[in-house]
């Protein structure tokens, strides 16, 4: 088992949340884990990724090499495609598709919204959304990690224990507002694969 | 399998390979940073003292957290800058304790006379020095490789490959800086600072106790010892290079194709091996961990290849040092001669590349992605410091705002383009009393409060001692935020140091930096520009991220309290 994963987002949108999330889950599970962070300048509302390398066998290199990611995982459309040369020829990329924009010259999001579809295999979920019915917008994240679940190569309990160990200092209520975000990403991509 | 928990401790402790195996469990997820610092705890460190630098900032960051520094038995501060934080370390190995300090590379030229010096004097307790470089300059200014500081000084150099040998390497560093009186560096990069992979951590051992120096002399360095000092650190190169060629973290992997071979270094050995998965590389390799370089294991490696392709991360210092000045030996690849770049951090494609491995090396970039670069925070004070600097110089020409290293150096970019240099910590006053000296009237240095306590103390003193037309904003938000929020120095100090360096007070102004105060502040900036000699403006407002993390925990508190 190898899964190569890049999250990317914009600082602050909780990519780190996402990454510690799988990293818990993975080691675990007993799998070997590399996962190379972005921090300092670049966090000030820029852009911001991580690579994410999973596998039952010692990683080599802290990032991914090119064109061999086997996901992209981003909380946000546009930047789900800034690394998008990373991705394997058949890898899939899950985003949200609610867009942060903090710059002026934002692409049109149609654009962006056509060249993610013209890609072999994507989910686009709107995340905001469904972590808004769920009663917290910042959950957004652990949506977008739902629905990338069914692709991982990992039974999702092991993730919804992940979450309670990350979040649980919280308190049950965030614990619960989590895996609920989990499961409602699950099984929105579950039911998008149904219905090609 | 049921094994009895004792026996079984017992029996891993005399197999630390076994323990290995098996501790997977409490395999513990540490960034390569986090990793040097539970090895310093668990070493038996009894005083870090660092100033913050990304990517080594974390390491200090992870040790203050530890309880070991709650409880008091391990002591760890920020301190003013990389030098006086290079010397505590030095007072700590003075008596014969475990000292350590961490910097990011730039910060290694701040340290550099105590850092030199540290290896004339040698160590007592074992003195370990972090350096951590930024190749491709992710969050910096150059790319500078601090292997090349680690030569200047003569001392030992460890540069691990993974956050496992970046924890053991730490407690074979104290090892060998006591057993030759002799500060050792580590040099890390920011790949292996920032990723994070499972560390498996070994025994601890406990803190020295209080012991000073065995030759009374020792730290005196008067001529007449710093020669004799000297002569021994020269004496002593021949037992580092014995210790390279016998070090675990140098390793001479033989291979049948020997019309190349390969000598990878740090974190460059992943990418080779990266591209060689399940398999053995075919050419002989040396993954060298440890310099002075294992000068038999170059030899070999040398003599036994046709040609030989250096990997290593920032500078091309093992390459020049193999090709020599006329480079009339064999063929050397590298950086040099263009098989990797000359610059910026290596990949696994890079790498490939370099063996003309074909990949599928990915679609093409995207045409819908524009660029998101770092900007200032929502309701920043510096946003508010800025318009209203900007608005009092309307009426000179531009070009006389000296800035520095900080969040205000965003003040760059738009909507601001409001300062016209950012150089090195604490530039901003002394290049804007040069050019106000010889004819910049007026002359503006920006500067942080934490990067004012660090380097720029000193040049207020030289700007009032010859009375330079400068007016210095120190933006004080009150913590050093760019790293992450860490403690300043500067803290309630600001108009004390001041007063104390000779600014006279009516030309020290308080600001509130927000937007109802603006035409005020305006004003005050523009009077001051007028005043021909030194003035000092604070704009003062806590920095937004350190008020929002106080505000989160303390509401964190008085929930935990309240349930």
């Amino acid at each position: 088992m190898k899964k190569d994963i890049i999250l990317a987002g914009v600082g602050g949108q909780g990519i780190l949340s996402i990454a510690a999330i799988i990293g818990t889950a993975a080691l675990g599970k007993g799998l070997y884990l590399k996962q190379a962070e972005v921090h300092g300048m670049s966090q000030r509302g820029g852009d911001v990724h991580s690579n994410l390398r999973l596998s039952d066998k010692p990683v080599a290199s802290d990032l991914i090499p090119g064109g061999q990611a086997d996901m992209i995982i981003a909380v946000e459309p546009m930047e789900s495609l800034r690394y998008v040369s990373m991705l394997a020829e058949n890898g899939w990329l899950i985003t949200n598709s609610t867009p942060h924009v903090n710059i002026k010259n934002y692409p049109e999001l149609d654009d962006i919204i056509k060249e993610i579809r013209s890609l072999p295999q994507h989910i686009i979920i709107d995340a905001d959304e469904i972590a808004k019915d769920l009663g917290n917008k910042r959950a957004a994240n652990m949506v977008i990690l739902g629905a990338a679940l069914p692709f991982i190569g990992m039974e999702t309990q092991i993730f919804h224990d992940a979450v309670r160990t990350i979040f649980g200092r919280k308190g049950e209520e965030i614990v619960k507002l989590n895996i609920d975000a989990l499961k409602a990403g699950y099984d929105f991509a579950v039911s998008a694969i149904g219905t090609g | 399998m049921l094994i009895h928990e004792n026996s079984l401790a017992l029996y891993l402790s005399k197999s630390p390979n076994l323990s290995r195996i098996f501790s997977y469990m409490s395999k513990l997820p540490l960034l390569g940073d986090e990793a040097i610092a539970q090895a310093a705890i668990d070493a038996g460190l009894s005083g870090l003292f660092a100033y913050p630098g990304t990517p080594s900032t974390e390491i200090t960051e992870y040790v203050l957290r530890s309880k070991e520094v709650k409880e008091g038995k391990i002591i760890a501060s920020w301190t003013s800058n990389e030098k006086t934080a290079m010397e505590a370390a030095m007072g700590v190995s003075y008596i014969g304790k475990r000292g350590m300090t961490c910097m990011k590379h730039v910060g290694l030229n701040v340290a550099a006379d105590a850092f030199i010096n540290s290896a004339i004097t040698g160590a007592n307790g074992g003195l370990l020095v972090v350096s951590a470089d930024d190749p491709s300059m992710h969050s910096s200014q150059n790319e500078q490789d601090s292997r090349f500081f680690g030569n200047f000084a003569m001392i030992p150099i460890l540069e691990p490959s993974n956050q496992q040998e970046a924890y053991d390497m730490v407690h074979y560093a104290y090892e060998f800086s006591e057993k030759y009186e002799i500060p050792v560096l580590m040099r890390i990069t920011t790949r292996l600072a920032h990723s994070r992979a499972g560390v498996v951590r070994s025994e601890t051992r406990p803190q020295n106790k209080l012991r000073l120096p065995k030759t009374s002399n020792q730290f005196i360095l008067l001529p007449g010892n710093a020669r004799r000092r000297y002569k021994m650190l020269l004496g002593t190169q021949d037992s580092f290079i014995r210790e390279s060629e016998e070090s675990a973290f140098n390793k001479y992997f033989d291979s049948e194709d020997k019309k190349l071979g390969v000598i990878a270094c740090g974190i460059a050995y992943n990418y080779l091996i990266e591209n060689f998965p399940e398999q053995k590389v075919p050419h002989p390799v040396l993954k060298i961990g440890q310099y002075p370089l294992p000068r038999k294991l170059i030899e070999k490696i040398y003599k036994e290849c046709d040609e030989v392709l250096v990997l290593e991360e920032g500078y091309p210092l093992v390459e020049e040092s193999l090709r020599g000045f006329m480079n009339n030996g064999k063929t050397i690849h590298g950086r040099l001669d263009g098989t990797i770049p000359r610059d910026g951090e290596l990949n696994p494609g890079i790498v490939a590349k370099a063996f003309g491995i074909s990949f599928f090396e990915g679609r093409e970039p995207s045409g819908n992605v524009v660029g998101r670069p770092p900007s200032l925070c929502k309701g920043c004070p510096h946003i508010y410091s800025y318009n209203a600097l900007t608005e009092a110089l309307e009426k000179y020409a531009k070009g006389r705002v000296f800035s520095d290293i900080g969040c205000y150096t965003l003040g760059a970019l738009e909507p601001f383009t409001a300062i016209d240099t950012c150089v090195d910590m604490g530039a901003s006053i002394t290049m804007a009393k040069g050019a106000a000296d010889t004819g910049l009237v007026p002359a503006v240095a920006v500067i942080g409060d934490s990067t004012f306590t660090h380097s720029g103390m000193t040049g207020l003193l030289d700007a009032v001692i010859s009375k330079s037309p400068i007016t210095v904003m120190i933006l004080d938000n009150e913590t050093t935020a760019m790293t992450g929020g860490q403690n300043s120095n500067a803290h309630g100090k600001i108009e004390d140091i001041c007063t104390g360096l000779g600014v006279e007070e009516k030309h020290i102004h308080v600001l509130n930096p927000i937007q109802k105060h603006h035409d005020e502040n305006m004003a005050v900036i523009k009077k001051e520009l007028e005043y021909n000699g030194v003035s000092v403006v604070i704009p003062r407002r806590e920095c937004i991220q350190t008020l929002a993390a106080r505000i989160r925990a303390e509401k964190y508190k008085v929930k935990s309290a309240t349930q």
